[in-house]
């Protein structure tokens, strides 16, 4: 545990829209949207597309017109593009302190308490100029003393005019005057309910947040609330976490890229999903001891049956081999498929993870278990380095994600219709230039 | 100053985020029981064509040229360059620019009337960059990977 004085955020300005600009230069200044797998709505949008009130969730097809009139570039997201540039900001983040914590694809908490407090401005500067150089990536930057105020600081960093996208709150009276700043709803950790209660008492900013008695946030908000507000006194209640905890569960899930009505093709679905679990199961050295399996079709289809079931079972020793977790799921999704119905989404969750470490064999399984385990870390082995679709069982079917030709497709996989290229990791993905 | 690379037969050896899963090995030696190996004090790792040809991957793209108009400084159809963006532009270098629309690949002459981006084929001519909203420097190239 590292005990850190002070703390910067630094987070990536719309930054699917950003990874799309970074190889599409001529997009500057255009409205720009992401959508979200399969193509379904808004996740992503640049300021120009928020100035002709895309709101976050939108259906893509209701703003058909829209996107017509107004030239709204669209994208479909291209994670393996917003994963490696991911990747690099953080590496490039890395340049200014050891410590540091990735909070999500496109926010990390730095460490800078070696940092006198009149040099932290200027090293702000500096970190948001480097990642703009080494990746093209525009970043705001916020720094205060607990991570929290340094939320509010990240926040005003992009609002206020003329900060430039660098903001630090080191003095008493800069903080008060950021917290007046600040919507209490915009504060983090306080969500709608808590905030639309706390406007009832007219505690409109988080500045009037700050000034409420500890009891009565402890009583009204339970000790998260109270963390909250102990972190906008200046208290640091949070430390930095370098390395993520590891998952208590994990799931693997995608809607369709259509409706299905056959077992077989769902079945080809789940057994990808449940290869791509385990997959991120035998990463953290983990193994389930429980397998759940949820099938649904359209939830807000007026004119057809809805029906959604989810089935579990405990496994007898803890596991993370494909061969035992692959048959159990099959076996769950044929107890749960109810012909003629048109299916939407399967997914599988690995629950009850414990270290694999410290599983205790079976002494009926216990000749397999170390079989398994080589045979698994060949074939993870070989995945990462040739891809997912390399080595598959039959069950997987032979459709492959990118393929041209249409009946090479499944017909489960996610619609991308809009999709740019694979720039930084695909060779055939590159930018291409007329020199 | 283009570093140049001929790889021979593995294209994967491009991607440059990944060091460690594709060092070209150009010599290894199998490990005998019985006698301690007399290398073991000198082991080193094999050589790293991505660290030759790049100092900072984190900051270092690839793209594929497609036009002749650099020719003259080996830079040909179907070539890859390997850009760097964490240096400074300087004059005389190349550079990838983003210029009236398009990604182009210049030298870039630094002249006291100006920026030019110059091409390296005479069939081409010079861009004058005289207004700074013409275009920008997206990184300088680094390096050319070919295949023969």
């Amino acid at each position: 545990m590292i005990t850190t004085t002070r703390f910067a955020l630094v987070d990536c300005n719309s930054f699917y829209v950003s990874c799309e600009r970074v190889f599409r230069p001529e997009l500057e200044g255009v409205p720009v949207v992401v959508l979200s797998n399969n193509d379904g709505c808004v996740i992503a949008r640049s300021n120009e597309a928020k100035a002709l009130g895309i709101k976050m969730g939108t259906p893509y097809f209701q703003l058909k017109d829209l996107v017509k009139r107004e030239g709204v570039e669209v994208f479909s997201s291209n994670y393996e593009l917003y994963g490696d540039m991911s990747r690099r900001v953080v590496s490039t983040l890395s340049q200014f302190t050891p410590n540091l914590e990735v909070y999500s694809i496109d926010e990390c908490f730095l460490d800078l308490s070696h940092l006198r407090p009149e040099e932290v401005e200027e090293y702000g500067v500096k970190i948001k100029k480097t990642v703009q150089d080494w990746t093209g990536i525009p970043v705001s930057v916020g720094v205060a003393g607990t991570k929290t105020l340094a939320k509010v600081a990240n926040k005003l960093a992009k609002k206020r005019v003329g900060a430039n996208g660098v903001l630090a709150l080191n003095e008493q009276a800069e903080i008060e005057e950021a917290l007046r700043e600040t919507q209490v709803g915009d504060v983090w950790g306080i969500g709608r309910q808590h905030a639309k209660r706390l406007q009832q008492l007219n505690v409109t900013s988080a500045w009037d947040l700050c000034r409420m008695p500890e009891g009565w946030v402890k009583k009204n908000m339970a000790v998260t609330g109270l963390r909250t507000l102990l972190e906008l006194r200046g208290q640091p209640c949070q430390d930095l976490e370098p390395e993520a905890p590891d998952k208590q569960n994990i799931c693997t899930s995608r809607s369709f890229g259509r409706a299905l009505t056959e077992l077989k093709d769902i079945e080809e679905a789940l057994s990808t999903h449940t290869v791509r679990c385990a997959t991120k199961l035998r990463k953290q050295n983990s193994c389930a001891t429980g397998v759940n399996v949820f099938l649904m079709t359209n939830r807000f289809a007026v004119t057809e049956d809805i029906y959604c079931n989810s089935r579990t079972i405990q496994l007898p020793t803890p596991t993370n081999s494909e061969l035992e977790l692959l048959p159990r799921a099959l076996h769950l999704l044929k107890g749960m498929f109810r012909p003629g119905k048109r299916y939407v989404k399967v997914g599988i969750i690995l629950t009850g993870l414990v270290p694999a470490s410290e599983v205790q064999l079976d002494l009926f399984s216990s000749q397999n278990g170390e079989k398994h385990a080589k045979l698994m870390d060949t074939l993870d082995t070989l995945r990462q380095r040739f891809g997912h679709q390399a080595l598959k069982y039959a069950v997987q079917g032979n459709h492959y994600e990118k393929a041209v030709k249409e009946e090479k497709r499944a017909p489960w996989m996610l619609q991308k219709q809009f999709l740019s290229s694979l720039y930084t990791t695909s060779v055939a993905g590159v930018l291409n230039i007329k020199t | 100053m283009e570093a140049e690379v001929i790889i021979i037969d593995r294209p994967d050896v491009m991607q440059l985020h990944d060091m460690t899963a594709h060092r070209l090995s150009l010599f290894s030696s199998a490990v005998q029981a019985g006698f301690p190996s007399p290398a073991a004090d000198y082991d080193a790792e094999p050589i790293d064509l991505n660290a030759y040809i790049t100092q900072n991957p984190t900051a270092t793209f690839l793209a594929r040229v497609e036009g002749d108009s650099m020719i003259g400084a080996h830079i040909e159809p179907g070539d890859l360059v390997v850009i760097d963006r964490s240096l400074k532009p300087t004059s005389g270098r190349i550079v990838l620019a983003f210029v009236a629309g398009d990604f182009t690949i210049k030298r870039l002459m630094l002249k006291p009337d100006g920026a030019y981006l110059e091409p390296e084929n005479p069939k081409y001519e010079s861009i004058k960059i005289n207004h700074p909203d013409m275009g920008r420097i997206w990184g300088v190239v680094v390096g050319i990977v070919k295949k023969v």
